[in-house]
């Protein structure tokens, strides 16, 4: 029996690991914000119809901010475990952002949930608004850093090399604001807040579905498709500019993203095919021609590079990239449609009692968590084979430790993750499925 | 004048990590007490203790970490491979345990499942956090910049003992804790788990002490050499007087010295681990000075903590005096 390569198992390890962690710093980010609104219009207006709401999200927050933290603790030692070498070579650089996310945003998060969760009766409305603001500019410091250092990971800058190898930080400054990372940031909270609109927008629809005199619903429904309405247009414009950052620092992410083998003036946008890398062609092509450089150079006639230009070793998967990129648009462009329906019944005054608009809320409910992995997925993937951009290898990276080893603590974080957050899904969901009930504490 | 910054940072790692010890230490250890204190609403009562603070209390283990990773990234990508079981046990102990804190309030068929996981998850834990301790303790070979070493070097006895010590320790804990925060009979039971739990501590912190020197020559020299001696003597000496103000607190029946006492065990055991280990951090192999990333990385890093550390300490502060008294057994959110 061959023995299991430890390199893919520690790439599956990470890949697996942090595509379940994702998932709830997304919800959280949003659901904090919202929480935070929430308090805010009951302050604001004193109807008890907000505090209600902030009770019920409230809930589902905490079960979803405490399998955050537990899923990010794995991920903050697993650079070690498993990536000793990458830690030893970048940790210069990307650890004292990551230690920024602790001192500003995790103890933040932390110092103040307790208040926030347990603490109104004790502290007063007040305060305890102040701890709900302090949660919520912790998630936002959270995702600052965090989004620093996966950008710099992608467009590496203001580092120097010393003789060990290691990456010295030159300009903070420089390394903070590298490239990418204004277009990275703003496209994840973007994304963040999406999902936590869908989610709580499709809550809300299910119990309009069942009841639609309640007010607590029908305030949750409206909000959401509020922000569904404004931030899935901004969410695509962010996209835009995000993907002509990529072109400018990693064409190579774009040629496998878009299925471009050859390199091409006037290139067709694919929408169908099959990427096959042997082969250097993508099988079974659906294209609408010039519309990839349209989209790419903002020019019809715009040359749009393909992975042909670059050796084989250094070409990321375009057999994932290629789908996992449609999958996040598509899911993108469904969160717009449901934005647009809901204005257009808005307008007709009918947006709580069209069972059409209301069906597709519940159901598209979980479509922004679909588009934050796939969309996670197509920039992690497509670094590859770097961990960081152009300079350090995924192979170089890795802890030499054996296979063993690996595939025994991925298939622990397999079992565990799937049991501990499966149930954790089902009580979300569980919460979600029950009515927001008045004057309850 | 320039600051030794790697000196400065060690300090403050050791903080963090003695923090990280003594906050995660009790609730773990209430944990840890779980399976031994029955009952829904003694449970629900522990339960409420800790569950306003048990998340900010962990995240000094993400400083500890993070922080080893920022600026001492050498010994994080030594340590961390070479304890890679243990420290892959601790987090999905912790995993299993942090979840429990909301999950168990969720189901009520379910509950006993949860809190069997945070039992389970407390102990595993504790326990791998103790067999990394002594396995740091004992050293990790080192070639180059890597850990040198096979795959089950930190599973010896000695590791064993620690990996026993703490977890007794963290239940010592805890009990103090639970004698501070609670009344009537949970009181009264966490008093009889103090007693067995101190009296078990400090039985091993005299085994793990007398062991710990006859590990290396280092450490022998450090603590049995003339004159050396006398500036290392007062910890024992200290330890003693901390001993006794445990004990003479749990038998007078006193609420929060057994705790504080429990505290002053546990620096002073942290104290002649830092005795035992300078320079090192990966001992023998790895100083801090070696181990230290550039100045550039531990100076902005630096400026950060600075400013925000007496911060965080602030509102962590805040957040111990609102939930400040005994729980409330019928009061929470819950």
């Amino acid at each position: 029996m061959d023995l299991p390569d430890p390199l893919l198992l520690a790439r599956f390890q990470f890949a697996f690991t942090v595509s379940f962690h994702i998932v709830f710093p997304s919800i959280s980010i949003g659901l904090a914000s919202y929480l935070a609104v929430l308090e805010a219009l009951w302050l604001g207006t004193g109807r008890a119809e907000f505090l209600t709401l902030f009770n019920y999200w409230k809930k589902i927050f905490a079960v979803a901010f405490g399998m955050g933290v537990v899923s990010g603790i794995v991920m903050s030692y697993q650079f070690g475990t498993n990536w000793s070498v990458f830690s030893d070579k970048a940790g210069p650089v990307i650890g004292p952002m990551m230690g920024y996310e602790v001192l500003s945003a995790f103890f933040l998060e932390a110092g103040f949930l307790g208040v926030m969760l347990f603490g109104l009766s004790r502290v007063g409305p007040r305060l305890h608004f102040v701890a709900t603001l302090m949660v919520a500019l912790g998630t936002f410091m959270s995702a600052f850093w965090i989004l620093a250092v996966n950008s710099w990971m992608q467009t590496p800058a203001g580092y120097s090399m010393n003789a060990a190898g290691q990456f010295i930080p030159r300009d903070w400054w420089a390394i903070v604001f590298n490239p990418s990372f204004p277009y990275r940031l703003l496209h994840m909270l973007l994304a963040a807040y999406l999902t936590t609109a869908f989610i709580v927008g499709g809550t809300g629809a299910l119990h309009l579905l069942r009841d639609a005199t309640q007010p607590a619903p029908r305030f949750m429904f409206s909000m959401a498709m509020w922000m569904a309405a404004i931030v899935a247009p901004l969410q695509i414009a962010a996209g835009d500019l995000h993907g002509l950052n990529t072109l400018e620092h990693q064409p190579a992410k774009i040629a496998a993203m878009e299925g471009h083998f050859d390199t091409h003036a006037g290139a067709p946008l694919l929408l169908f095919g099959l990427p096959d890398m042997d082969q250097e062609r993508t099988n079974y092509a659906i294209e609408i021609p010039r519309l990839g450089s349209l989209i790419l150079t903002h020019d019809p006639n715009g040359t749009v590079r393909g992975l042909k230009e670059w050796p084989r070793a250094q070409r990321p998967n375009a057999a994932i990239l290629f789908w996992s990129f449609r999958v996040m648009v598509g899911a993108g462009l469904a969160m717009f449609a449901v934005g647009l329906w809901s204005l257009v019944l808005r307008r007709r005054r009918r947006l709580f009692d069209s069972p059409g608009l209301l069906k597709a809320a519940v159901a598209s409910s979980p479509v922004g968590v679909v588009a934050v992995i796939a969309g996670w997925i197509t920039t992690e993937v497509g670094r590859q084979p770097y961990t960081v951009y152009g300079l350090l290898t995924t192979a170089e990276s890795a802890s030499s430790i054996g296979g063993l080893a690996v595939g025994a603590s991925l298939t622990a974080f397999v079992v565990v993750y799937f049991t501990v957050f499966g149930a954790g899904a089902f009580y979300m969901l569980r919460l979600m499925h029950t009515a927001p009930k008045a004057a309850e504490s | 004048m320039t600051l030794d910054l790697p000196f400065v940072w060690a300090c403050l790692i050791a903080f963090a990590v003695i923090a990280y010890i003594l906050l995660d230490g009790f609730d773990l250890g209430v944990g840890i007490l779980f399976p031994f204190m029955r009952g829904e609403a003694t449970r629900d009562e522990m339960m409420n203790s800790v569950a306003p603070v048990w998340d900010g209390n962990e995240t000094w283990l993400v400083l500890g970490g993070g922080g080893l990773f920022a600026v001492f990234p050498l010994a994080y990508a030594i340590i961390m491979p070479a304890l890679y079981a243990p420290v892959i046990a601790m987090l999905l102990g912790l995993v299993f345990r942090g979840v429990a804190f909301e999950f168990r309030w969720k189901t009520r068929r379910g509950k006993f499942l949860w809190d069997w996981a945070f039992a389970a998850g407390s102990t595993t834990a504790a326990l791998a956090q103790g067999i990394a301790l002594g396995a740091l303790v004992q050293g990790i070979p080192v070639a180059g910049r890597a850990y040198a070493g096979g795959w089950w070097d930190w599973l010896t006895p000695f590791s064993l003992v620690t990996g026993v010590a703490l977890v007794v320790g963290y239940a010592l804990l805890g009990s103090t804790w639970l004698v501070y925060k609670t009344e009537g009979e949970t009181q009264q039971k966490a008093y009889g788990f103090a007693r067995v739990t101190g009296v078990t501590t400090l039985a091993l912190i005299v085994i793990v002490s007398l062991w710990t020197p006859f590990l290396s020559d280092a450490f022998m020299h450090r603590w049995f050499a003339w004159p050396q001696v006398l500036f290392v003597a007062p910890v024992p000496l200290m330890v003693a007087l901390a001993a006794f103000a445990l004990l003479d607190g749990l038998r007078k029946r006193q609420e929060r010295r057994p705790f504080c006492a429990t505290v002053a065990l546990f620096m002073l055991c942290f104290i002649g681990l830092l005795i035992s280990f300078y320079p090192y951090l990966v001992p023998t192999s790895v100083t801090l000075r070696e181990a230290a990333a550039p100045d550039s990385s531990l100076s902005f890093l630096l400026a950060g903590a600075a400013v925000l550390l007496p911060v965080i300490l602030a509102y962590t502060g805040y957040s111990y005096w609102v939930f400040r008294g005994k729980v409330n057994r019928h009061g929470a959110y819950h």
